[in-house]
């Protein structure tokens, strides 16, 4: 189950919810989360690296990451009184080695 | 200098890059074999990169799905790209690589919205990010983040590929 299900609120990455009109909006809304690597994933990801494909640990990691982000957002337009949050944008920095910021934001709106 | 020096200095190296290649090249024949056979059961389930709905689908509900995968550049494919980057040009061995991590990251996005019940994703986008190396000399841990995301929807009435020409 997707964070978003799970918190009765509507996301969406366009400007509008599908099928439904905008009553009212609230403003943007974020949420964020810095995460570091676990030591035991690196070793495995260092062997990874001699012959290619997917860093499962990872793909784990940043997925986790992400959905704390955006259940952070969407924590963040439920208290506002929102009941959708559109125009969802992602953006992940690396703040300094072996530690990522993982950001989500988005306009809260109430939709109807 | 010793055989087990001269080994340690030029042998390993080379044994490495062969295994990683023989190795790495077998893994992604095999994972683009799995990736034609999922991108064939999908066939039918529009995905659409268009930031409006088209006309045509009327939505019942939506929500936001999301795909992802970190893949790494293997051995092989960093000391070609190393060798290429004194001369400059098309870095083949890279291609297939973040082609391979694109498509995996549009079907497991794909793979999602099916499971939860939704006809149909609009929107589309794709992203590409790199992970930091775990140390700071260039060496260590390199990869590349691949992140599909859109938005799926619910019809209600659900048209048949066969009907939509």
């Amino acid at each position: 189950m997707s964070p978003v299900a799970q918190h009765g609120i509507v996301i969406s990455n366009t400007e509008s919810i599908p099928g439904k009109q905008i009553v009212e909006f609230y403003g943007v809304v974020s949420g964020n989360t810095v995460r570091a690597k676990h030591i035991g994933r690196d070793i495995m990801a260092g062997l990874k690296n001699v012959v290619g494909g997917e860093l499962k640990g990872y793909t784990e990691l940043l997925q986790d990451s992400r959905e704390e982000a955006l259940s952070r957002m969407i924590e963040q337009a439920q208290s506002m009184g929102a009941n959708a949050v559109v125009n969802v944008r992602f953006a992940t920095s690396s703040i300094s080695q072996g530690a990522a910021e993982l950001f989500a934001y988005g306009t809260a709106v109430k939709v109807a | 200098m010793d055989a087990i020096s001269l080994f340690i200095n030029f042998g390993w190296p080379l044994l490495l890059l062969l295994l990683a290649y023989f190795i790495g090249n077998l893994l992604e024949k095999k994972h683009f074999s799995r990736i034609r056979k999922r991108e064939e059961e999908n066939i039918g389930f529009p995905t659409v990169s268009f930031d409006t709905m088209p006309a045509d689908w009327n939505a019942s509900s939506s929500t936001m799905v999301m795909g992802s995968i970190v893949i790494s550049l293997d051995y092989f494919k960093r000391v070609i790209a190393g060798l290429r980057s004194l001369v400059g040009g098309r870095i083949k061995t890279y291609e297939p690589l973040l082609e391979r991590a694109r498509r995996e990251a549009v079907l497991r996005m794909v793979e999602a919205a099916r499971a939860d019940g939704y006809d149909a994703v609009f929107n589309v986008r794709l992203e590409t990010s790199r992970l930091a190396n775990a140390r700071g000399d260039g060496q260590g841990i390199a990869g590349v983040e691949m992140l599909a995301y859109g938005t799926a929807v619910k019809l209600q009435t659900r048209f048949s590929p066969a009907s939509r020409s």
